[in-house]
């Protein structure tokens, strides 16, 4: 298996797991289950994690494809440096973060696979990878010469009209070749 | 409007059809558990969430049994085969498979997240049950044991007070298999995204094969009858008279103890068809594994392209048709998709192989330190698969466009072309084809430039200039082709290709291209095939729809394309 990037799969991983955590959360909280409180720490776990997990990282090879809207989550998960850009920490977090839901049966699913995402993430890390934000280009647009800008005011200079139209005797004194001939009907 | 139902109406109306079985099937087995008088009890139990639970089980039965068969390659080109009475229409739909079996997929997801809803609800209903927080009749109902003694029947699967929900999952056969087939699913699905799968398609084809826990764990979902239905008994049990007055049951005559017993379990019929016909398609694919192959000639072309001819017995072919290549020596388990670029006349098949990964970097690298006039390493070879292709000599007027490495089918196209036209083959329908060639740059694309200049000689000995009309786009040009086109601008053939068709810069105007066709073709059915990126199929398909007119007698555009 080629050049693989742990982390995408583990990305979309710990995306699907945030969300089935959720989902079992709000059963176990809606339906009032014995348990419930582990089932809205579910809640608020799994919210947490699609959160962290919604920006997609900058791939080391190849074109990174953001996912709609990711710039705000971007910049948010930029801001805590090293804590989100080394997944040593992210597999432990989800680590930690699952074991709750084992506890009650409408969680246990998404502890389950966010544990998996968390063996993935760490495979990533031993791997050597990490976090890299997608940010936009900032190239400056290409420089088109200035004076293109500014058209010139004034037309070429010119001969005097006089002298412009060449009459056919004195074809040796005129300014330039007439490009037609100038003598009517022909 | 009625451009559209020309070029979609086909897939439109399968889809509804499709959809339609969905509904019924919900609704109907909705109705069933809601409403059916065996399950009184059981939703005494349960309330609503039995039926929300056992209708999406049935449309999963439908589409589970469903998912199989877009991907058996085998029988589907089976199938277009004798579909040729049948029109071009209904073969159009078989490129779809893809489409159709994620469609599938996705319904599938739908309704796992709908049945474990559901089950995750009636576990814990069943749990309260039994500790009788709702009510006496609930209560009789949980504490009927499985007695022989006794003769009575259970109806809830929880048997002790210390069972929790969770406990009833992982030591019900339903419970534990549904478990470890929805973590299946969300593996398949994670690592299937549009993304892992176009990068890494090794994870995304290695974890697809979880799909043999999904459907074995599926099979036996059912087998421990968790579903209980009341059965009648003799003298029969009246439920509307008994349910108030549950402490007297057995002491009544109209009240004897209601007896319960387990669903059939109904999956294994569903699926049981598909699987088979799936382990033929994988035994047919690994029956030509073990076929010999060997190799007529290899050449190394510019631009480090492979060319393969190789010689299988028994194997026939047809235009722009694919095989899947295998080589242990490099990867006992991928097989990977190449178009044939040798026409079905010629006594060999050929493969154009581009270094463009893993596996195609490393063949290339064994075939250059082999001995001069040695065999090649050893190649097994499934296939050959249809494509759309094969369609092209059904329409009087052919638009053929190829990007980049999609002009490979054409190259097998066009060869065929030759060969019919020496031989005078009356099969051959077209009567005028119109070829694009898009690249960004020529190099690893000189042999196919080759093939031109030799059919564009073979073209003007018979007179037949019209009959190609070809055109070739150079996308990725820069101010040195400018500079050098500006030289040359008089030579009679073109500086980069050679040919006496010169090429042009920048992508093909399509409005201007196919108002061209429709001149020149006022009254024929055209066929337009693309092998080439998703951004050009959609363009072209919404040209197709744009210049097809509903009229019969004036041209109609058809759109098909090539997918991998």
């Amino acid at each position: 298996m080629g050049k693989i990037e742990w982390a995408m799969w583990a990305n979309e991983q710990a995306l699907a797991a945030g969300l089935i955590y959720v989902t079992g959360g709000i059963v176990g909280v809606a339906g009032q289950f014995r348990g419930w409180q582990f089932a809205a720490f579910g809640i608020a776990a799994g919210v947490f994690v699609c959160l962290l997990e919604y920006p997609r990282s900058k791939r080391g090879k190849g074109t990174s494809v953001e996912r709609t809207g990711q710039y705000c989550f971007t910049v948010c998960v930029k801001a805590f440096g090293p804590l989100t850009r080394n997944y040593y920490v992210r597999a432990f977090l989800h680590a930690a973060l699952c074991v709750p839901g084992g506890f009650m049966l409408a969680t246990v699913l998404g502890c389950v696979c966010l544990g998996i995402a968390s063996l993935i993430y760490l495979s990533a890390a031993i791997h050597g990878e990490h976090w890299e934000p997608i940010l936009p280009r900032t190239e400056p647009p290409k420089r088109v010469g200035d004076s293109i800008k500014e058209p010139p005011q004034n037309p070429p200079p010119r001969p005097p009209p006089e002298l412009r139209r060449k009459k056919a005797d004195k074809l040796e004194t005129a300014a330039y070749d007439n490009p037609m001939s100038v003598t009517v009907n022909e | 409007m009625s451009n559209w139902i020309i070029n979609h109406g086909l897939s439109a109306f399968i889809l509804v059809v499709w959809m339609g079985i969905n509904i019924f099937l919900f609704v109907y087995y909705y109705l069933f558990y809601d409403q059916g008088p065996q399950f009184e009890y059981t939703r005494e139990l349960l309330g609503s969430a039995l039926p929300w639970a056992r209708a999406p089980a049935a449309v999963l039965n439908f589409n589970c049994m469903l998912i199989l068969l877009p991907v058996c390659r085998n029988l589907l080109s089976l199938l277009r085969g004798s579909f040729i009475c049948c029109g071009r229409t209904m073969r159009k739909q078989l490129d779809k498979n893809l489409t159709f079996h994620k469609l599938v997929a996705y319904m599938i997801a739908l309704m796992t997240a709908v049945h474990t809803v559901a089950h995750l609800l009636n576990a814990e209903w069943y749990t309260n049950s039994f500790q009788g927080l709702y009510g006496p009749l609930a209560s009789k109902l949980s504490m009927l044991d499985d007695s022989v003694e006794l003769n009575t029947t259970y109806l809830n699967p929880v048997r002790s007070n210390s069972t929790t929900p969770t406990l009833l999952v992982f030591t019900t056969i339903a419970g534990l298999t549904g478990v470890v087939i929805t973590l299946a699913l969300i593996l398949m699905i994670t690592s299937s995204m549009e993304v892992i799968r176009r990068s890494y398609f090794e994870v995304f084809w290695y974890t697809h094969h979880l799909f043999i826990i999904f459907f074995a764990g599926l099979v036996f979902h059912g087998a421990g009858r968790i579903v209980r239905s009341q059965q009648v008994t003799d003298p029969p049990h009246n439920n509307s008279f008994c349910e108030d007055q549950p402490e007297s049951w057995g002491n009544l005559t109209g009240c004897p103890i209601p007896q319960f017993a387990g669903g059939f379990p109904q999956t294994w019929m569903w699926v049981i068809g598909p699987m088979i016909i799936y382990l033929c398609e994988r035994l047919l694919r690994f029956i030509r594994y073990m076929q010999p192959v060997s190799y007529r000639k290899i050449v190394i072309r510019p631009s480090k392209v492979l060319e393969l001819q190789l010689v299988k017995p028994g194997f026939k072919m047809a235009v722009g048709q694919y095989v899947f290549l295998n080589c242990p020596a490099i990867s006992q388990l991928e097989w990977h998709p190449f178009t044939m670029t040798s026409a079905p006349e010629e006594d060999f098949f050929s493969v154009h192989i581009r270094s463009v990964g893993d596996w195609t970097e490393n063949l290339i690298k064994m075939v250059e330190n082999l001995p001069e006039g040695g065999q090649g390493p050893k190649m097994a070879v499934d296939g050959p698969f249809g494509t759309a292709s094969e369609d092209v000599f059904d329409y009087e007027v052919s638009m053929l466009v190829g990007a980049g490495i999609g002009v490979t089918p054409f190259a097998s196209i066009l060869k065929s072309i030759w060969y019919k036209f020496k031989d005078s083959d009356p099969k051959l329908r077209t009567k005028r084809i119109y070829f694009y060639w898009l690249c960004r740059e020529t190099y690893a694309f000189e042999w196919f430039a080759d093939l031109l200049q030799v059919l564009e000689r073979e073209m003007e000995e018979r007179g037949m200039r019209d009959f190609l009309t070809y055109k070739l786009y150079l996308t990725g040009w820069d101010q040195s082709h400018v500079n050098h086109a500006m030289v040359h601008f008089d030579k009679d053939t073109d500086i980069i290709t050679g040919l006496k068709q010169k090429t042009s810069y920048g992508r093909p105007n399509w409005d201007k291209e196919f108002e061209q066709v429709k001149q020149e073709n006022p009254s024929s059915v055209v066929g337009t095939f693309l092998c080439g990126p998703q951004a050009l199929a959609k363009d072209l398909e919404k040209k197709c729809v744009k210049y097809s007119d509903v009229d019969p007698r004036k041209t109609k555009f058809y759109f098909n394309k090539e997918n991998f």
